[in-house]
């Protein structure tokens, strides 16, 4: 028989490995969805994270290597993003019916999105290259990556604020709408669009698609908005 | 869905060319996406065409943020540094703005009449 270590070594050289093991913890992440009844706290990005993280870990494989294997889920997004313009389309009608409602939504939630995370962060002494990295949390990955590089921040750090960002409002928006007693699905999906990016749009198709054709757009409008807003609020911070 | 897969792949591909060529502030799937929706509009067989596929596709958009979500736990030493502060920063403004935006939203679609009946929740759905 082969010695184990040796199919471990080529194993852990291919990308065969970890794009399985991403398909699978994803998918166990999905079933714990719905063995929850859809619950928004058992959101299956993060419990496919906290599988695979522990398994780079007790394995002691390096995020690079991971990637290698991983890039081919990764790559989906582009193709996902263009996907969000079925829904949009067939949303049209009321997403012209909705611009003022959208305009009021995009720049109050935008706004307060920069203003409120860069007032608690300063309030706890961070400044600087962090304060940066933090302004444009709230936007889709490439663009607020873009928008960090910019204006001084580390853009490493921003990706993971990024996701953080979106996996907590994945979480937190169905409760928090409740208790607001906002109905509209329009007005649920843009919210947790401009405040969440994709991973807050991707819980709102779970739901309801008129919610989630809504939140692409508002993902969408915030990063044009982030990316004008962020430079100004952080100038206001002295970041 | 090969077919569909196809399609959406050239949308992005002809967005990135754009985007690249004429120096556009979006990124190309953003400019592809567009484009789908212009498509959709002057040939509506197109979108029925993709839409099986294209539909379950965005069904499990979660998938696709798996790996960039990953480097959460490769950043783990920088973000537990500033710990607290970035953890109150997150949650406080991502609640205000999900709040404050719906809020808004909800408020302008009533001084304009522009609410939306059929686009309401029902009381049991989650």
């Amino acid at each position: 028989m082969t010695d184990p270590l040796l199919i471990w070594s080529y194993l852990s050289e291919g990308p065969l490995l970890w794009l399985t093991a991403t398909l699978v913890a994803y998918l166990i992440g999905d079933a714990a969805f719905r063995a929850t009844h859809r619950k928004s706290w058992a959101n299956p990005v993060l419990i496919a994270v906290v599988v695979l993280g522990l398994l780079l870990w007790g394995t002691g494989t390096d995020y690079a290597t991971y990637f290698e294997g991983a890039q081919f889920v990764h790559f989906m997004l582009g193709p996902a993003t263009v996907a969000l313009g079925l829904p949009l389309y067939d949303n049209l009608p009321r997403v012209r019916k909705a611009a003022w409602p959208m305009l009021a939504g995009l720049v109050v939630g935008s706004s307060v999105a920069v203003l409120s995370a860069l007032a608690i962060a300063k309030a706890f002494g961070i400044q600087g290259s962090v304060l940066a990295s933090l302004a444009p949390k709230s936007t889709t990955a490439p663009v607020a990556i873009g928008i960090a590089e910019r204006i001084g921040g580390q853009p490493t750090l921003t990706a993971a604020l990024v996701l953080l960002t979106g996996i907590f409002g994945a979480i937190i928006v169905t409760p928090l709408l409740n208790a607001l007693r906002i109905r509209d699905w329009r007005a649920r999906g843009f919210s947790v669009g401009v405040a969440a990016h994709g991973i807050g749009t991707a819980r709102a198709f779970q739901v309801n698609e008129t919610a989630g054709a809504f939140s692409g757009i508002g993902m969408g409008l915030n990063a044009v908005l982030t990316a004008i807003i962020a430079p100004l609020a952080l100038r206001l911070f002295g970041g | 869905m090969i077919a569909t897969l196809a399609i959406i792949l050239s949308f992005q591909l002809v967005g990135e060319i754009a985007a690249r060529a004429l120096d556009l502030p979006l990124p190309g799937p953003v400019v592809g996406l567009l484009l789908l929706v212009a498509t959709c509009i002057l040939r509506p067989s197109v979108a029925e065409r993709i839409r099986p596929t294209t539909l379950g596709l965005l069904q499990h958009l979660s998938l696709f943020f798996v790996p960039a979500g990953v480097g959460i736990v490769a950043h783990w030493g920088l973000l537990r540094e500033y710990g607290l502060g970035l953890a109150l920063a997150l949650a406080g403004s991502t609640v205000l703005a999900i709040g404050a935006g719906a809020l808004a939203f909800t408020a302008v679609a009533r001084l304009t009449r522009s609410e939306d009946p059929s686009a309401m929740k029902a009381p049991g759905d989650d």
